[in-house]
């Protein structure tokens, strides 16, 4: 199951220069919530705060408090425990070339140091069909690199290959920007089905996409979060000016 | 520009061609059962080969290979994906005059290392000296393969939650694995002729040799000090121990190259 995320006075910092300030954000469990927002905004980094690969560049820090469920991110758990409980999908589908697309999916259980060959078929197997895969490549499951798949399916192998750890939370830093409307279709498709088991925060520059599959929606301007509401608020009678000219296409 | 471009290839290609085939012209004759399975004969005796020279230059690449790769590949991890610093700057600035040291001079080196330390030469003491010219190949070659993988896959596995460490050995160097492979054999192949680094550390050995801390023939040494012996049969041999080197040097390439690609998936 899914579980909610608080963020309290959230600031990150890439060396000197601030790339977020003050974000206070409730994000309710199993549901969809859209980050949108023009480009530099400060969505991904913040989305990439929440699973702590913020850090991971080179001088970049961040302040505040940030829970997941009843588990607090910057105090006393580690990022390795922690990204097994957050998973993430990139904006451009990165499977790991030379695995199988059996190795891929399990590559998360496989490297943790997860041994048992049957439990793993079956895992593989179960987020393969979670991800709408399955029927596509279970014929090549062995034979086939990660890296021959079409990029939608590369992206629902990603998707796939996070949900096989078992997450409670999936975030997802603009998932469909490099892929048709097909495959668009297909993993929007997807976020409806997956937010009956998980928490899912989304980043897009795409607000039809933020309209059709989130309950709720942020709108991030200059790395501040100028409003946060339910989608349909957001796009039809926003509290705030900005938001209303963002959404409208008067900028952005 | 296609012609050009012919016309080059055909260029790197023929010194290559022209030597393998006056190898196999001069050698081929002196090639037969003796030859690879004997030791070599006193002067005057006809007959003998280089059986032991064959074997001892296995045995030496075998300990500089245990000794220079995981070191090469170690150093090569270090500068890729913790040397953005100016230490990196340094390991890397060092590696590269390590690479153009002449040979001799690194055979002084294990000399000094090694053999003043045992007394003798031997194996060890060769292979220590060809581990020390295949470590900066190896290094910058894994280096530059390394920054070759991109980011987002080593992102992918930290999204996981798979430790840095864990992501280096089975995401990033996996995925640059061909690429390391080949650092590796050309590192392999440039020390397997080696004749000078071994004058004073291996020394060369007339009779069968397996302890790894006593002289040992390679067949580097065996084609040089015949080659300069005033003997025609001598020179024979030299010319066909000359022949065995490159077949084998060959065969140690192509066969690591099949496994790799053996192992490699479809698409991948």
């Amino acid at each position: 199951m899914g579980v909610g995320i608080t963020v309290e006075r959230l600031n990150a910092f890439y060396g000197k220069t601030q790339a977020l300030f003050d974000i206070n954000i409730a994000v309710l469990a199993n549901h969809a919530t859209a980050l949108i927002g023009p480009s530099g905004c400060g969505k991904s980094t913040f989305i990439r705060c929440l699973n702590r690969m913020h850090e991971t560049i080179p001088e970049a820090r961040v302040e505040g408090t940030v829970h997941i469920g009843d588990l607090s991110v910057y105090n006393g758990t580690s990022a390795t425990q922690l990204r097994r409980r957050v998973g993430m999908v990139f904006q451009k589908a990165n499977p790991f070339p030379t695995m199988s697309i059996y190795d891929n999916v399990a590559a998360g259980l496989k490297l943790n140091g997860f041994r048992n060959r049957k439990q793993l078929d079956e895992v593989v197997e179960k987020s393969l069909h979670a991800s709408a895969l399955w029927d596509e490549i279970k014929d090549h499951l062995h034979k086939k690199s990660g890296a021959s798949l079409s990029g939608g399916q590369q992206q629902r192998l990603c998707i796939a290959r996070a949900l096989a750890v078992q997450p409670e939370v999936l975030l997802m830093d603009e998932p469909c920007s490099a892929l048709d409307p097909i495959s668009t279709g297909k993993i929007e498709e997807l976020i409806f089905q997956l937010k009956e088991q998980y928490t899912i925060v989304i980043v897009t520059h795409n607000m039809q996409q933020a309209a059709r599959v989130a309950e709720f929606t942020g709108f991030f301007l200059l790395g501040k979060m100028i409003e946060f509401d339910k989608t349909e608020k957001i796009f039809t009678t926003p509290s705030d000016k900005r938001t209303e000219d963002y959404v409208t296409g008067r900028f952005g | 520009m296609t012609a050009i471009s012919v016309l080059t290839v055909a260029l790197v290609l023929l010194p290559l061609f022209a030597i393998f085939a006056y190898l196999v012209y001069r050698g081929i004759g002196s090639i037969n059962l003796a030859f690879l399975t004997q030791t070599p004969k006193p002067v005057g005796e006809p007959g003998g080969g280089m059986a032991n020279a064959i074997a001892g230059s296995m045995v030496i690449l075998g300990i500089a290979s245990l000794l220079g790769v995981p070191l090469g590949i170690g150093a090569g991890i270090f500068l890729s994906e913790y040397g953005r610093n100016r230490f990196g700057d340094i390991v890397r600035f060092v590696s590269d005059v390590l690479n153009g040291v002449p040979s001799i001079v690194i055979g002084i080196v294990a000399y000094g290392l090694v053999v003043m330390r045992q007394k003798h030469f031997s194996a060890l003491a060769g292979g220590v000296a060809l581990a020390i010219m295949m470590v900066p190949t190896i290094a910058r070659t894994t280096e530059q393969m390394l920054l070759l993988v991109p980011q987002a896959i080593r992102e992918a596995a930290y999204g996981l939650g798979v430790s840095r460490w864990r992501t280096t050995i089975s995401i990033t160097l996996r995925t640059a694995t061909s690429g390391v492979i080949t650092g590796v054999m050309l590192a392999f192949a440039r020390v397997a002729g080696e004749t000078a680094p071994l004058l004073f550390t291996a020394f060369g050995n007339q009779y069968w040799n397996w302890k790894m801390d006593q002289p040992t023939a390679a067949l580097s040494l065996q084609i040089f000090t015949y080659a300069i012996s005033p003997f025609d049969e001598w020179h024979r041999q030299a010319w066909a121990g000359a022949l065995v080197l490159i077949v084998l040097i060959v065969s140690a390439v192509a066969a690591v190259r099949l496994a790799v690609k053996h192992g490699t998936l479809a698409g991948a």
